[in-house]
């Protein structure tokens, strides 16, 4: 059984299927997201007036900060790797790939840290409603971190002999995730100051 | 082509169990959806034997409700609450969306499978999952959940049984969305050649657009669903206002939260919701209309249009279901004139259709007496609902009787008579049988009037401000008093009702064996799933891949030598 | 995309990905230093709003292609933004217009 235009596009949509299916998928999450947002706006409308920059102010910006720094530089090395698999440089690919992972995992050693740290200060996520959202916020957005990490993981290691099979395919694959793995990344910029900052 | 699939034969697992055929994920679908249909009519069987003789022994089944064989409200509520979400969540959409979009959606556009074959059954088996996680609820000590198929929290926080519920929920919208994609990415994808988007038979307009609301209006109710789990196992207060008393006590939690935020994110998805549940059956009655009425749609492209704006403006709406909630006037003026505005598009369909009918030599067959009766039925049905979005009408009107009435309407009548006409009128691309025309219209003809008899007298006592969830059926309330007879003349409807679905049942399975063997294009249809043969190739579809050349519906265009003439035939040079 | 690129092509490329993350770095710490000012609640959350917009274009206009991507899934991404402000602003407004009430 052969799909039409899983490799190539298709010439009046210009797409290939997991392209769009791909973008489809990010649109839903957008709305995931949304629900998510909307209510953080709902609760700090209902809460007194300064409370939510008042509980926010024993979040650690700095910590936050380079956090931010890292998935930034993460996405970076994302699109390069896939650059460099359009450049034909396979080796120049698992280098970016791998340095993808590692500040994902750096990102989520911080995470852990910032968590651990509220937890001993007694904040859980019943303390009020900030809490609530931010836990439930950036919980979510931690776990999409993993899911993606667990997607990189499989390209870069066990994955990566399609390279040889079929190598156009492979690149898309790259590109695919590389999208998911920028819109977390676009998450986070979001999250960073509502949570944060504001 | 046709050799291809013959070299490596696929074992019987991998080819009816664990397939990524999406005619065999359809037929997946289908079943499953049937089944929860069946289980979800039963429990509100169950329900109108207390309405109609509150507290009185259950007949049959009375002893698995404990030793008096009386339904207990708590009881009453769970399947009150499970019937909503096992008809909406387990049945409509999945056998809608699921099974009549995953089965003929790449046969009506030329294509040998769906765009995403794993992803498509991976949908299948969330939904599976999803499906048997609700039932199991019932099997749990607490029992399953009781706060409506809306869930609306304060109740929803602090009820037993939601917790499973919400699970149940989040493999359910998954797997809503991961089917949705992969309809969309079809449709876009892998039209046949010649196949441009107003030559796409009415029903895949409809699924397309189907799945633009699946996709974009169903993750908000995830995330509504993510809140209210946390509220409930790790005790955050995203839906708790501070000071909640419940049963004179002053409850213990964290607080700060808002009953509405649940209601905005519920409806936020619930309202696309119900055009989830309309638009495949009219994209389905479209298509049995066109093909009896042996006429071109009247109106293809205002059909179209008319759709795809329903489909937009069915997300702006959502807060005609909130007007009792204290809502300001502003935004109810808003909810109420965008509630006007969208009764136009269904109000062009309706009268779309309607028109087609027109001059025409109908064939009186079963799929198209159940395609005839959806249009009267959704008319009610849609009519009912203006009062409804006015909101001084609907302060009156709201969780009464008549918004059970309104909305059954268009879903049972509706929706569902959509889906039956459906599946006898593709039953022969199916199984290359027809299903039996006396069992069906042994189906058709009691199913029609019992159907009005349960829906209809709910706008009597509606009207008389009749609550939708009383237990008693109003039996202790004065102002029930007048209406309080119809109880009984309704649950007897609804077992006969019951009893009418038998020669479906029966005719399902008769059919298989003993229905009279037909051709390719029984029906003498144009669109392309009739060009394949019956059924289709497994994975391939077609012997070879269609190539299309003209509109879909062309019936009866003069100076042809037959009544019709397929999308797939080329066009002769002068 | 795939032919669409010849190998000068995507070293161009490469030299503006360094750029957007020269910027993307840049804007950061401004987000960070703007909420150091003495601002009221409404414009701080202005800036903030601001400064991470043009953050998000960014990322999704030059990593994820965006600024050359096909028509059909700008579409896509129009309605879905359409939809997203839908979701952010009326439960927003219909909670102050309730609050209007008293
Ligand atoms: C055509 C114009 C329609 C209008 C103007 C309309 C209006 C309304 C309004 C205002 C309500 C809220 C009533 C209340 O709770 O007080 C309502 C409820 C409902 N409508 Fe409609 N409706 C229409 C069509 C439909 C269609 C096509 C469907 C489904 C296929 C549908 C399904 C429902 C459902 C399920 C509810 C009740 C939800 C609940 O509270 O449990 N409606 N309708
Ligand atoms: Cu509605």
């Amino acid at each position: 059984m052969n799909i039409p235009y899983t490799v190539e596009e298709r010439p009046d949509t210009g797409l290939y299927n997991a392209k769009l299916g791909v973008w489809l998928f990010l649109a839903s999450e957008v709305m995931l997201f949304g629900g998510l947002f909307s209510a953080y706006i709902f609760l700090r409308f209902g809460a007194p007036a300064g409370a939510f920059h008042e509980w926010g102010q024993e979040l650690n910006v700095p910590l936050a900060t380079f956090n931010t720094m890292i998935l930034i530089t993460s996405s970076v090395t994302m699109v390069m790797s896939w650059a460099s698999l359009k450049l034909n440089d396979f080796k120049k690919f698992k280098l970016y790939m791998g340095v993808t992972l590692l500040c994902a995992l750096v990102f989520l050693f911080i995470k852990y840290l910032e968590y651990t740290a509220k937890f001993d200060h007694h904040i859980y996520p019943s303390t009020n409603t900030f809490y609530a959202i931010y836990f439930t916020l950036t919980g979510l957005h931690g776990l999409h971190i993993i899911g993606g990490m667990a997607v990189l993981f499989y390209l870069w290691l066990p994955g990566n002999k399609m390279w040889n099979s079929d190598p156009e395919q492979f690149t898309n694959r790259i590109e695919i995730v590389g999208l998911y793995w920028h819109f977390v990344d676009l998450v986070w910029i979001f999250l960073f100051p509502i949570l944060y900052l504001l | 082509m046709s050799n291809d699939h013959n070299h490596h034969e696929e074992s019987f697992f991998r080819k009816y169990i664990w397939s990524t055929d999406h005619k065999i994920i359809g037929i997946q679908y289908g079943f499953t959806a049937l089944f929860f249909l069946l289980v979800g009519f039963s429990l509100m069987m169950v329900m109108r034997w207390q309405l109609a003789y509150p507290e009185t022994r259950i007949p049959f089944v009375g002893s698995i409700f404990g030793d008096d064989g009386i339904l207990l409200p708590e009881i009453y509520n769970s399947l009150g609450a499970m019937h909503g979400t096992i008809m909406i969540f387990l049945g409509i959409v999945p056998l809608a969306v699921g099974a009549f979009g995953n089965y003929l959606v790449p046969l009506q556009i030329g294509a040998p499978d769906m765009a995403f074959p794993k992803l498509n059954a991976a949908s299948y088996w969330s939904y599976l999952v999803g499906g048997l996680v609700m039932m199991s609820s019932f099997f749990t000590e607490e029992g399953a959940a009781r706060s409506g198929w809306t869930s609306y929290p304060p109740l929803a926080d602090i009820e037993v049984g939601q917790t499973i519920w919400l699970i149940g929920m989040i493999f359910l919208i998954t797997s809503s969305l991961l089917g949705s994609m992969n309809i969309i990415t079809t449709i876009v994808q892998l039209r046949a050649p010649g196949l441009t988007w107003m030559r796409l038979p009415f029903f895949v307009w409809a699924q397309l657009v189907t799945s633009f609301l699946l996709v974009l209006a169903f993750p908000p109710l995830e995330a509504a669903a993510v809140l209210q789990l946390m509220d409930r196992v790790v005790g955050t207060s995203f839906f708790l206002p501070s000071g909640l008393v419940v049963s004179g006590e002053l409850m213990e939690v964290s607080g700060g939260g808002s009953p509405l935020l649940w209601q905005h994110l519920f409806w936020f998805l619930a309202h696309p919701e119900v055009y989830v549940l309309i638009l495949p059956a009219m994209g389905i009655v479209s298509e049995v209309i066109a093909n009896n009425s042996r006429k071109p749609l009247w109106g293809y492209n205002s059909l179209v249009f008319a759709t795809i704006f329903l489909g937009f403006m069915s997300f702006i709406v959502w807060a005609h279901h909130m007007f009792l909630t204290g809502m300001g006037t502003a935004m109810s003026a808003f909810f109420q004139t965008t509630t006007m505005i969208i009764s136009i598009p269904s109000v062009i369909i309706l009268s779309a259709l309607f028109i087609s009918l027109w001059g025409a030599s109908i064939r009186f067959n079963t799929p198209m007496l159940f395609a005839l009766a959806f249009l009267p039925m959704f008319g009610i049905g849609g009519l009912t609902g203006l009062p409804l979005g006015l909101a001084a009408a609907d302060i009156y009107l709201h969780d009464t009787y008549y918004v059970i009435g309104h909305f059954h309407y268009v879903v049972a009548p509706g929706t569902i008579f959509g889906l039956f006409a459906g599946i006898y009128y593709w039953y022969p691309k199916i199984t290359g049988r027809k299903m039996n025309e006396s069992l069906g219209k042994l189906h058709f003809w009691p199913s029609l009037l019992f159907m009005n008899g349960i829906f209809m007298p709910m706008f009597i006592q509606g009207l008389a401000g009749v609550s939708r969830r009383l237990w008693d059926g109003g039996l202790e309330y004065a102002h029930a008093s007048g209406v309080f007879h119809w109880n009984e003349f309704m649950s007897i409807s609804a077992w006969l009702l019951g009893l009418a679905q038998i020669p479906f049942i029966l005719n399902v399975f008769y059919s298989i064996f003993r229905g009279e063997k037909v051709d390719n294009n029984p029906w003498e249809s144009t669109t392309l799933e009739w060009s394949a043969p019956s059924p289709p190739l497994p994975h391939v579809n077609f012997e070879t891949l269609p190539t299309v050349y003209r509109d879909p519906y062309e019936y009866s265009l003069p100076g042809r030598n037959r009544d019709f003439t397929p999308q797939s035939e080329p066009k002769k040079n002068k | 995309m795939s032919n669409s690129h010849d190998s000068s092509d995507i070293k161009n490329h490469i030299k503006v990905y360094l750029y957007v993350f020269g910027a993307l770095a840049i804007l950061t710490v401004l987000t960070v230093a703007a909420s150091y000012l003495k601002l009221s609640d409404g414009e701080a959350i202005l800036l903030a709003l601001i400064i991470a917009s043009v953050k998000g274009s960014l990322v999704a206009g030059y990593f994820m292609h965006l600024i050359s991507e096909r028509a059909m899934i700008v579409w896509i991404l129009m309605l879905t933004s359409g939809f997203f402000f839908v979701l952010m602003l009326i439960p927003m407004l219909s909670y102050i217009d309730q609050a209007r009430l008293g």
